[in-house]
């Protein structure tokens, strides 16, 4: 059937999703996407970040939707017209949706894990204003420990609830889940429980923020600092198929492979990530490709083309307004370079 | 504090507990996991951990299911409370019937505040949200018996009532 | 005229010979021996018949949209969730008459084909599920209930299940989510109820009013229930009245008396408390718009505005608000609005399941700014903000619990936006106990 996207026609199959459709066009053209996540079944709908205005409805009722729709959810009809990136509700709800999601975020990237990697960074940066109008207190929790291997920050967490659906059909056996409500809803095993199963460890990489970060690899490194290469190992409990992160010639973390939406492709066991950190246990079969725009595209082959500033300065272009009293000296000088430029 | 082993409802609970499992279709009896909070809270006062995994064992899933339903509900205590829960009502409706003052002389006549439970551990006060009693407010709520209606001199009459 | 309170104050009505003595359960006779389920949805069709829950969608229409695949069983999940503020109709309705509910649940099981059916009860009123459980009793031990009901071959069980205090569970598929023993986060809608909600099965949800009613539709017939009222609002109506009144109580009034009679007619509210004013109504639940005085009883047309879903929404939100779930919220001068949206505001932030961003996130900067304001510490851009905080999440959820936050907080600033501003320039005044702007000029001024 067909279907036209930002004045883009293309084919798809019955039962394609207006998200999917649009990744099939490009990086440009796709919605953001915080809490669908392909591999994961009943993903998505929650963040609203990929609401769409869909004009005409098919070919057969072309009248328009009379609400925005997530794109991750809504299938396509036969000759439904959709706008995404033309269209200023759509934009306008997109700032909306950043500015809800910062509002109880900490301004903690220039100290956390997952700056670099991180899609709401990712998604403020593109679709954020560098404004903000709260004089709101955040609502703030102590990091914790989720077993041995993995930290949670609850305070970066955004609910897209892909842990949960991972350790639902990923791993035997879910021990953490959403408890209480609201804004207060949080992530938490409830009573200190380990989570202490083969596969945990995918929950960290399908985390779209740095709530679920790898203890082995904390502080090690900031990722634009280390290179990613292809390799893989006989595993009898996964498919070994794994994305090495190097510092030198040490390895500093090992995820899943990724696609270009951030998305893994095979979800590996907690031995490959955890404990097999030697180069010699691994067939290396080359660099990774990065497509997305990241700081890890931009740093990687060259060599530290790119300042690690950068995210930092990111930080200080976007959040300097949201925080009320907290102290942000250390985002001054950057604040001042980026002036310069 | 009790101990794992003394949690266990009595017999004429269990039974009941049986026959609300079989309220629903086959192999849904999840179903019962509000019905069964509300006994093992009559039960227990609140649901500790060790009461919400008993009611996990029950319903043979997973404890962290329990914990994920029963920190949604408002209903179900999570910390240990004083022996008359009483519940008042903060909405729109019953402010406008004098709640505020009323609900101040509560607080004042128990010398604590809300969320709190006397030293004597005889009184806990929660807030709640509108309790489906609005004509009749200002209402609370101790266990299943809603007080409606209420003045300073009922409140005084309902705290002298339950002290004895 | 009454339908559904008729007898309520008889006394011993919770009991089944009572209630039998004054023409209980002849709807079930009639349906059941001499009816097929396909003639009473007709006949509640014929009715006009609107969901009472708050939405107002028809209910005949609902029950055709219940898929029927083969082999699949279907369910009636009665709503009796009853937590927006204001309303508190279905509360009484069970308490004072269980077996009105029971009819009606047995009528509309017959007319849908389930067999199994369950009555879902906010946990809070756990008295109330006592009286429902005992007069369910009663009905089995009659033959109401059961298997093979009046040697009909038609089977079916009927449960109360109880919530664990949580508004949002009143959302139909939150409720079945619920049910299934879950946490009440709504679904993601398509699919419906009508084709997959509890346990996957096709499920109508109806309010507890909506099914009560459709036992007087079976004995006198649609076109009677038609009869009363005004255009497409017919039939009764169970209005929760509270705030400051005479008579604060539940009242039901056929659809289409004006809304200065329900106000201040002795046969309801009987008007305002002595001595006082009226300044200001929400007219269905804490949801709907609130109106002043004068937009409230009168039209922008100037007519006098009227108890129906058209009259009460006639203006659109400009003038307007909704009939909703009728809980009729009335203010004299002494009321501070800006106070009675932080507590509304309050509610939905801490209703809010927290699944969707822009509600859960939205609902908190709304409470937070709003208490600010009422606290002395307001800025001159929060009225904006909120304003636009509300725009942002309107229509962008994933259930309308975010449209239900918005609309209160949007429309106090709309229609009472000096109250706010006050509140503002004035954080000495505003903050004194009682403190109440009065607007220069308005009718409950002095
Ligand atoms: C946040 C929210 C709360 C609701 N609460 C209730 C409720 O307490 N009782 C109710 O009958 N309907 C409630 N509804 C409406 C139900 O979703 C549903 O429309 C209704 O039960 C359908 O029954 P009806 O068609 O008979 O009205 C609520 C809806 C929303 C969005
Ligand atoms: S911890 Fe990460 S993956 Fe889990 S819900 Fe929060 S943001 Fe999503
Ligand atoms: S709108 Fe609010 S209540 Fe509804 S699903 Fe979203 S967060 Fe939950
Ligand atoms: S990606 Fe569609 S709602 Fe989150
Ligand atoms: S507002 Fe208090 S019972 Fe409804």
């Amino acid at each position: 059937m067909k279907v036209t996207i930002d004045n883009i026609t293309l084919e798809v199959e019955q039962g394609t999703t207006i998200m999917q459709a649009a990744r099939q066009i490009g990086p440009e053209i796709a919605p953001p996407a915080m809490c669908y996540y392909e591999p994961l079944k009943a993903s998505g709908g929650k963040c609203r970040g990929c609401l769409v205005k869909v004009t005409a409805g098919s070919e057969k009722d072309p009248r328009p939707m009379p609400k925005l729709v997530p794109a991750c959810l809504t299938q396509v009809q036969d000759g439904m017209i959709v706008e995404n990136t033309i269209n200023e509700e759509v934009l306008e709800t997109r700032r909306g949706i950043v500015e809800f999601l910062l509002l109880n975020h900490p301004l903690d990237c220039p100290v956390c894990d997952q700056a670099g990697e991180c899609h709401l960074q990712d998604f403020s940066f593109e679709h954020g204003v560098s404004n903000t109008r709260t004089a709101e207190e955040r609502n703030t929790f102590e990091p914790t420990d989720l077993g041995p291997n993995i930290q949670l920050h609850m305070n970066r967490c955004i609910l897209c609830y892909r842990c949960v659906y991972t350790a639902d059909q990923i791993t035997d056996g879910r021990v953490h889940g959403v408890m209480n409500r609201g804004d207060h809803a949080e992530i938490s095993t409830y009573i200190d429980k380990a989570i202490d199963n083969d596969f945990s460890g995918n929950m960290i990489d399908v985390c779209p923020v740095g709530a679920l970060t790898d203890k082995t690899y904390r502080f090690k490194s900031r990722v634009w600092f280390s290179k990613p290469v292809e390799a893989h190992c006989s595993c009898e409990k996964c498919s070994g198929q794994v994305t090495l992160w190097y510092k030198g010639d040490e390895v500093i973390r090992v995820t899943g492979r990724k696609n270009e939406w951030g998305e893994v492709k095979e979800f590996i066991c907690n031995t490959c990530r955890f404990d097999r950190k030697k180069t010699a246990e691994w067939t290396i079969e080359g660099p990774t490709q990065i497509s997305r725009h990241s700081v890890i595209s931009a740093n990687k082959y060259g060599a530290n083309l790119i300042q690690p500033a950068f995210p930092i300065s990111q930080a200080a272009r976007d959040y300097k307004l949201i925080n009320d009293d907290r102290d942000r000296s250390f985002l001054k000088d950057q604040i001042k370079l980026e002036a310069k430029k | 504090m009790e101990t794992k082993n003394t949690i266990v409802f009595p017999a004429e609970t269990l039974d009941l507990v049986q026959k609300i499992m079989k309220r629903y279709p086959e192999g849904k009896h999840k179903s019962a996991i509000l019905p069964i909070l509300h006994l093992a809270q009559a039960e227990w006062k609140w649901c500790s951990p060790e009461v919400m995994d008993y009611v996990a064992s029950l319903l043979s899933i997973a404890p962290v299911e329990v914990y994920e339903v029963a920190s949604f509900y408002t209903m179900f205590h999570l910390e240990p409370v004083g022996e008359h829960v009483i519940e008042y009502c903060r909405t729109g409706p019953c402010c406008l019937m004098g709640g505020v003052e009323v609900y101040d002389h509560l607080k004042k006549r128990l010398g604590i505040q809300t969320g709190e439970t006397t030293s004597d551990g005889k009184f806990t006060i929660k807030e709640v949200e509108c309790l489906a009693a609005c004509g009749w407010g200002p209402v609370f709520q101790i266990r299943e018996k809603f007080y409606m209606q209420l003045t300073a001199e009922k409140v005084d009459q309902i705290i002298d009532e339950l002290s004895k | 005229m009454k339908i559904l309170t008729e007898q309520i104050d008889v006394p011993g009505i919770e009991t089944i010979d009572v209630f039998c003595k004054h023409g209980g359960y002849q709807a079930v006779e009639k349906a059941i021996k001499k009816m097929t389920p396909d003639e009473v949805t007709e006949e509640v069709k014929k009715s006009g018949l609107r969901g009472r829950g708050g939405a107002g969608f028809p209910v005949g229409m609902k029950w055709s949209f219940l898929a029927k695949p083969e082999g699949i069983p279907r369910y009636l999940v009665c709503n009796a969730d009853e937590s927006e503020p204001g309303t508190f109709k279905d509360h009484y309705l069970m308490w004072k008459s269980p077996h009105t509910l029971i009819e009606g649940m047995i009528v509309s099981s017959f007319a849908l084909g389930a067999n199994t059916s369950y009555i879902y009860v906010r946990g809070e009123l756990m008295y109330v599920i006592h009286i429902l459980e005992k007069a369910i009793q009663e009905a089995y031990d009659k033959g109401y209930l059961g298997k093979n009901i009046l040697g009909s071959g038609y089977d079916l069980d009927l449960y109360v299940q109880p919530g664990g205090g949580a508004y949002i569970c009143g959302e139909e598929t939150a409720l079945l989510e619920s049910l299934e023993g879950k946490r009440g986060n709504p679904r993601i809608k398509p699919p419906f109820p009508a084709v997959k909600g509890v346990w996957q099965c096709p499920t109508v949800v109806n309010n507890v009013e909506s099914i009560a009613a459709t036992s007087w539709i079976i004995n006198h017939g649609g076109d009677a229930y038609a009869a009363i009222g005004v255009g497409r609002s017919t039939g009764t109506k169970l209005i929760s009245a509270s705030g400051h009144i005479r008579k604060p109580g539940v009242y039901e009034i056929p659809l289409g008396i004006t809304v200065e009679d329900f106000i201040y007619s002795d046969e309801w509210c009987g008007g305002i408390r002595e001595g006082h004013k009226l300044k200001a109504v929400v007219a269905g639940g804490s949801s709907v718009p609130i109106l002043s005085a004068e937009m409230i009883l009168n039209t922008v047309d100037g007519e006098k505005r009227l108890m129906t879903y058209e009259s009460l929404s006639d203006g659109g939100f400009a003038t307007g608000t909704m009939l909703g779930s009728g809980g009729f919220i009335v203010m004299d001068e002494t009321t501070c609005i800006v106070h009675n949206t932080l507590t509304f505001a309050r509610f939905y932030h801490h209703e809010s399941c927290g699944q969707c961003s822009p509600c859960r996130e939205g609902t908190g900067w709304m409470d937070k700014v709003i208490y600010r304001i009422e606290h002395g510490k307001g800025r001159k851009e929060d009225i904006d903000l909120l304003v636009d905080v509300a725009k942002k999440i309107e229509g962008n959820t994933i259930c309308p619990l975010g449209d239900a936050a918005a609309w209160p907080v949007a429309a106090a600033i709309r229609h009472f936006r000096d109250e706010f501003e006050w509140h503002i320039e004035h954080p000495e005044l505003a903050i004194q106990p009682g403190a109440v702007y009065m607007r220069p000029g308005a009718s409950w001024a002095q």
